[in-house]
């Protein structure tokens, strides 16, 4: 394994565990938005309707107090109307005794008193103002206040040039009508009004059905524009509590309520920014979002930092397990090695023994009495010749064995099938002679190259060869091994004459450590290993097996693209490493 | 000392010509043989009588080494066998000495160890035909009643 391998293994699954568990994170967190957003308009509706259920009660307790004190006012003129003779009420000292009375009673909510005659003529006054005598024949509120048993003006400038209402009750003596006029302080009225707040927008107003103001505005606001138009219009009820949403002067989303005052001839307004109204619902879900941005960004953070722990042990795993399989592979091509290894001492020990002999005999010959002798010298030049010749086969022997049992190289390369064939041919060879089973070839010439490799394929080659020699009992036995192309596929076939696999067995084969041979002599790696390894270069193996006729595994492997990795290395390359 | 007469029997060709060769030099009459079956018609034709000793190796193709032991051993029960053998095949060697062979040699192995061995065994083998022709005259003599 090299270092490159390792470290792919460990940034690959990083990556994406990561990116899983975040996204499964994610997808827990959905519903919870979902939830939060979903219960967070329910209550903004919920307490929609609770604001305005509040609105309307407010309104319609400081409408009674408006109207009360409209209707104490007038009870009061009423009251003094009555119960005192008209020849007193005619007596300005008695008026600002009466005068002083109430404004002590009611906080001077009582500006002044006056006794006009039928002509429109104030025939007595008690007041700040020097109105005896005044004409209000021509005053906008006579006509009314004649027609009226008890008259409430509008709020005008009237003669003294201030705002102001008045108050009229009839009182009817002999035949002539007086009425009895007390006018009610602006400031007073007003500040019933004006302080009527809610929130940092919420003020109250009263206006008539004419549009005019009857109390100051705290913000500015302008009449002829909806909802005021509406309702002045006649568009809306003006008769009971409305409530409606619509926009102040600066465009400002708003709730605004009405109520009528004074038998529906006023209007007591409210009107407040409808954030300022529903703050309390805004800094719910500021909370609320806040909290749900909390538990998100904590629950992402935890994912991230668990899937990176996670990850790290997966590569771990991963690189374990990488480590493991290559170390399988490793043993078993040891264990192949071993196996082939008899048959190499062997095939080694002789040319040694033919060398040592050879050396023996010359030594026999220089202990002749002539060693010159020209039989001598002619049969030291054959004995050196024959040293030469075996330890050029010992060479060769070494060589074929070192390329098998050097370091197994896991990286890909285009191998050609029948190259391989070739070379493990000629490392059993020996085997081969020994076992007297004769190995027969059907390679399809220009067979195209597969991806693999190349001393992977080697080892499932060995191991396929080495089974089905082992396979044969009986001399005389014969190993085929096929390669051809078929459609997309490159296949191997070996083939043997051998005793056959049990029913039984053929599904273990391919299992770890399954094997039928004697202890000490099969690892049961072999076929398990070459799974492996065919697996990994995206082919199959199949086994077909009849007892006492023979055993075919048949490898198939994916052709390689033109445009596949290097070529595989040759042979004398190998050698030299 | 007595004249020890060998086989060779190896499928190696090349070693069994220069082994031939070295004994031939130290007086030893020797024959050779280069598989199994061939060791057999050899002393089946020359007669066991004629060779004392048969040098033979485990590792042959066709006819093993055990196999031409058994084989040995059953038709000339006389005839010593030294097993000549490789490292990895030891333990044949030692299943050939439970079978009767005389004893064994690693190849490659030294002449002069070699001769010795030949001559333990060829020296076994004419005590051996010794008793038994003893025995034939004891037998011989008890029949004539002397």
């Amino acid at each position: 394994m090299t270092t490159t391998d390792a470290a792919d293994t460990r940034s690959y699954p990083v990556g994406r565990v990561r990116s899983a568990v975040t996204g499964l994170t994610l997808i827990v967190l959905a519903p919870l938005v979902i939830t939060g957003a979903i219960n967070l308009q329910q209550f903004q509706k919920v307490y929609r309707a609770k604001v305005e259920n509040e609105l309307r009660g407010m309104i319609e307790r400081h409408s009674l107090i408006v109207d009360s004190f409209i209707d104490d006012r007038l009870s009061d003129v009423r009251v003094i109307a009555r119960e005192h003779p008209l020849e007193r009420l005619a007596e300005p000292p008695f008026l600002r005794r009466v005068l002083s009375l109430l404004r002590e009673e009611y906080h001077g909510a009582f500006v002044d008193l006056g006794l006009v005659n039928s002509e429109g003529v104030q025939v007595a006054y008690a007041g700040p103002f020097n109105l005896e005598m005044a004409d209000y024949s021509s005053a906008a509120w006579f006509d009314d206040a004649m027609a009226n048993e008890s008259f409430i003006s509008d709020v005008f400038a009237g003669l003294r040039g201030s705002p102001h209402f008045i108050i009229t009750t009839q009182r009817v003596v002999e035949g002539e009508l007086y009425l009895l006029k007390a006018t009610i302080d602006f400031e007073a009225f007003n500040a019933l009004v004006e302080n009527i707040r809610i929130g940092r927008t919420g003020f109250a107003f009263i206006i008539n059905l004419n549009g005019e103001f009857q109390t100051n505005p705290h913000f500015e606001v302008a009449l002829n524009r909806p909802p005021y138009i509406d309702v002045l219009d006649g568009g809306l009820r003006s008769d009971r509590i409305t409530v409606i949403d619509g926009e102040d002067l600066l465009g400002r989303p708003s709730i605004f309520t009405f109520a009528p005052l004074k038998q529906g001839r006023w209007l007591l307004c409210y009107q407040q920014e409808l954030a300022d109204a529903m703050d309390e619902v805004r800094q719910m879900s500021r909370l609320a979002i806040a909290a749900l941005l909390i538990v998100s960004v904590g629950a992402l953070a935890i994912s991230l930092v668990m899937s990176g722990k996670l990850a790290v042990r997966l590569a771990a795993a991963d690189h374990e397990r990488t480590v493991m399989t290559h170390q399988v592979i490793e043993t078993g091509r040891l264990a192949s090695i071993g196996e082939l290894a008899a048959g190499i001492a062997h095939e080694i020990n002789n040319p040694v023994a033919i060398m040592v002999q050879e050396a023996g005999w010359i030594d026999d010959l220089l202990q002749d009495p002539d060693p010159a002798s020209d039989d001598n010298l002619a049969e030291i030049q054959r004995a050196v010749g024959q040293i030469r010749t075996q330890g050029d086969r010992c060479k060769e022997i070494t060589y074929k064995l070192l390329s098998f049992a050097r370091k197994t190289d896991p990286s890909v390369r285009q191998v050609v099938l029948n190259d391989a064939v070739d070379e493990v041919i000629g490392l059993t060879s020996q085997k081969t002679r020994y076992a007297n089973v004769r190995i027969a070839t059907e390679l399809q010439p220009n067979l195209p190259p597969i991806q693999a490799s190349p001393t992977e394929i080697q080892q499932v080659l060995l191991n396929l060869v080495n089974n089905a020699i082992d396979a044969i009992e009986r001399p005389g036995g014969t190993v085929t091994v096929v390669t051809r192309a078929e459609g997309d596929a490159v296949l191997l076939e070996v083939r043997d004459t051998g005793k056959g696999i049990p029913e039984a067995n053929l599904a273990r084969i391919f299992d770890p450590f399954f094997t039928t041979k004697p202890v000490g002599q099969g690892t049961g790696l072999g076929l398990s290993i070459c799974y492996g390894i065919v697996d990994k270069a995206g082919g199959s193996i199949t086994v077909e097996s009849e007892i006492e006729q023979g055993t075919t595994f048949t490898v198939s492997f994916p052709r390689s693209k033109p445009s596949d990795g290097p070529p595989a290395a040759t042979a004398n390359e190998r050698e030299g490493q | 000392m007595i004249e020890p007469s060998v086989l060779v029997v190896d499928d190696e060709v090349q070693f069994v010509e220069t082994l031939v060769k070295r004994l031939a030099k130290r007086g030893v009459k020797v024959s050779a043989a280069h598989s199994g079956q061939q060791a057999l018609d050899v002393l089946a034709g020359s007669g066991a009588t004629r060779t004392d000793v048969v040098i033979l190796d485990v590792k042959m193709p066709g006819m093993d080494g055990l196999e031409t032991l058994a084989a040995i051993k059953e038709q000339h029960p006389l005839v010593e066998v030294i097993m000549l053998t490789g490292h990895a095949t030891v333990e044949s060697a030692i299943e050939g000495m439970k079978r009767g062979a005389f004893d064994y040699l690693m190849k490659p192995c030294d002449l002069e160890v070699l001769m010795a061995k030949l001559n333990q065994a060829a020296v076994k083998k004419r005590e051996h035909e010794t008793k038994i022709l003893e025995a034939r005259a004891t037998l011989i003599s008890l029949r004539r009643g002397d």
